[in-house]
């Protein structure tokens, strides 16, 4: 048994493995199936000031090796979330990662102050939503914008504060330099890649919101280029994420330079997908004979 | 609430019509806990998603349970593809199933094509006390009428062009019926036009009504909020999502524009 522990921003994680913001809820279902304490962290859905109920359905399509989603940041919004879903949460032996996804800076900064009271581990802030017409990637997608709402969270909170990338842009190293000169904590990405699907009998898109985030296996070799990327332009650990779905995968967008990462759509397709990454990823460290998975964050050895 | 995900070893399956296929799956863990109206969330090998399918028999004793599905694009032509002795990737029982009650008298069943097959539980359940009106489009598209007989319901087909039974909609000999006599509930599944004009017609009668709705799905558990259908509880609308709190819904709560 190896040594899966990572740390992040001070932060004890048992193990690397965390399912993605938006596809858990907050865990509720899935404790049918496995214990959440078997997992190093969850991040909760994207939270918003007040209630949001999304786009209208259709709001999912299959496409080559991955989907495409356009749900909109449908959630209860903060309170209800900190009354109902946090405190049991915080009971279920995991870190907890709370995703805010404002529309505005203001409303970021708001919840932010809220959930700066309560037990939560960490915040991750969601400037990289493709499905919302405010807010969302429009924050991520100049460094401006990125650095400007990070300084501004920043303030709100002392949590460690993560803020997640959008692949939707030119040069994932310059927004991320700029996020990390105005006091992130850590990074998260990628989040969902923008894209279309038309079903060519009616000409429409299948997506009533016309465009979606692209996620799964089809999006894992972007994600690596832009963890890989990101890791040679800052100092702080990142979560990477994007196409995850086996053990092998994890560790190499780790080698890439990840410190943990997390478990999108390959849990729609094996609702075990995050358990059965952290059992292999311990089985490669064994049969590697690496002793602590904190080895092989960073080791791609480029040409 | 209680499913399960894993393999399971399919030991029957034939084809029932033009490209409907019907499986019996040995699951016993599933049949324990199926409920009339639940669905099974399938995988079909090499896919992302999985695909919905009702539950169309339970059999506890035996530890098995049987889906009827047409092949519509990739996924369940895929699903099509298995056979006996090869094993189907289900995540199972999911959804809030049809309200059963034991002091109905007499209930009607309706189905509407590939909706029919969630009316076959019902069915084994109501008995005499249910009539079955099922609607297709055409004859080659009619399935599961001797299922429904051997259960003792009494059945009445109704296909498009009158190839087969009476000629026209499920809607006609169903206000036929409700116009006549009483009867404690109406629950149906099938194409949204057809739940839409039922609906009305239960309203009419001040009937109780409950439809199975699809939605495209994501987790089929209610955590990713993919499923989302607009739904009016007491004067407030919701966002209800079709895997959890449906599909089943009572008639009434339906935003059927939404
Ligand atoms: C609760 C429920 C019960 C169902 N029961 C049955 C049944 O008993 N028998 C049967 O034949 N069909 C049933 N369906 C419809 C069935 O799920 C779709 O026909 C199937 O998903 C189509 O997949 P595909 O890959 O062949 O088609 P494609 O059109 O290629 O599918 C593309 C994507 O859209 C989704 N999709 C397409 N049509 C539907 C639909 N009508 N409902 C939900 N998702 C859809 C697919 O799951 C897939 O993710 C049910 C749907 C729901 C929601
Ligand atoms: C249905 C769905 C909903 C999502 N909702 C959110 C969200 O609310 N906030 C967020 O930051 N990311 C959201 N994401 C993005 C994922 O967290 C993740 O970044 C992305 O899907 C890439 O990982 P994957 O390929 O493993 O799915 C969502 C993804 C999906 C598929
Ligand atoms: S499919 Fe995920 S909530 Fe319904």
């Amino acid at each position: 048994m190896a040594d899966l522990s990572v740390n992040i921003a001070g932060v004890e994680f048992k193990n690397p493995v965390i399912p993605a913001s938006g596809v858990f809820g907050y865990g509720r279902e899935y404790e049918e199936l496995f214990s959440l304490s078997r997992l190093g962290g969850i991040a909760t859905k994207g939270t918003t000031i007040t209630k949001r109920n999304g786009n209208p359905a259709p709001r999912i399509a299959e496409t080559p090796s991955g989907m495409l989603n356009s749900v909109g940041l449908q959630n209860p919004g903060i309170d209800k979330f900190l009354e109902t879903e946090l405190p049991n949460l915080m009971k279920k032996d995991t870190v907890i990662l709370a995703n805010i996804a404002g529309s505005t800076a203001e409303e970021c900064v708001e919840i932010a102050k809220k959930l700066d009271q309560t037990d939560v581990h960490m915040i991750e802030l969601n400037i990289s939503c493709p499905n919302v017409k405010q807010g969302g990637m429009a924050f991520g997608a100049s460094c401006d914008g990125a650095a400007s709402i990070t300084k501004q969270v920043r303030k709100a909170t002392k949590k460690p504060l993560i803020v997640k990338l959008s692949p939707n842009v030119t040069s994932i190293a310059e927004i991320a330099k700029s996020v990390e000169a105005e006091g992130a904590d850590a990074l998260s990405l990628i989040n969902t890649v923008l894209g279309m699907r038309i079903d060519i009998n009616t000409k429409r898109p299948i997506l009533k919101n016309n465009m979606g985030g692209l996620s799964g296996p089809a999006i894992l070799p972007i994600a690596v280029r832009m963890v890989w990327q990101t890791a040679n332009a800052v100092n702080i650990p990142i979560i990477g994420m994007g196409g995850i779905s086996k053990a092998e995968e994890a560790v190499e967008i780790m080698m890439a330079g990840a410190s943990a990462v997390q478990v999108g759509a390959a849990i729609f397709t094996d609702p075990y997908a995050p358990v059965k990454i952290i059992d292999g990823i311990n089985d490669y460290l064994d049969r590697n004979n690496i002793s602590s998975v904190r080895d092989i964050i960073g080791t791609v050895e480029p040409w | 609430m209680k499913y399960t995900q894993g393999k399971y070893l399919v030991i029957e399956k034939k084809a029932i019509a033009k490209d409907i296929f019907s499986m019996k799956i040995n699951c016993p863990e599933i049949a324990e806990n199926a409920q009339p109206g639940q669905f099974v969330h399938v995988l079909p090998t090499g896919f992302t998603l999985r695909r919905p399918i009702s539950i169309c028999d339970i059999d506890k004793e035996k530890g098995t349970i049987r889906i009827v599905f047409i092949v519509k694009g990739e996924g369940t032509k895929e699903i099509s593809a298995l056979n006996e002795g090869n094993v189907i990737d289900m995540l199972a029982p999911l959804g809030h199933g049809f309200t059963i009650n034991e002091d109905f008298k007499k209930v009607i069943l309706v189905g509407g094509g590939i909706g029919t097959p969630p009316m076959l539980p019902l069915a084994k359940i109501y008995k005499e006390k249910s009539t079955v009106i099922s609607g297709f489009r055409s004859a080659d598209a009619v399935i599961l009428q001797d299922d429904f007989k051997n259960t003792g319901a009494e059945t009445i087909l109704c296909t498009d062009d009158g190839t087969m039974g009476i000629k026209g909609f499920v809607t006609q000999p169903l206000e036929e019926i409700l116009k006549s006599e009483k009867i404690d509930a109406v629950y149906s599944c099938g194409p949204m036009a057809m739940l839409k004009n039922i609906a009305a017609v239960c309203d009419k009668y001040n009937t109780f009504c409950e439809v199975s709705l699809e939605e495209r799905m994501g987790c089929g558990i209610g955590a990713c909020l993919v499923c989302a259908c607009k739904t009016n509880v007491n004067g407030e609308e919701h966002f209800a999502h079709v895997c959890k709190n449906g599909p089943v819904f009572n008639s009434k709560e339906v935003v059927w524009n939404g």
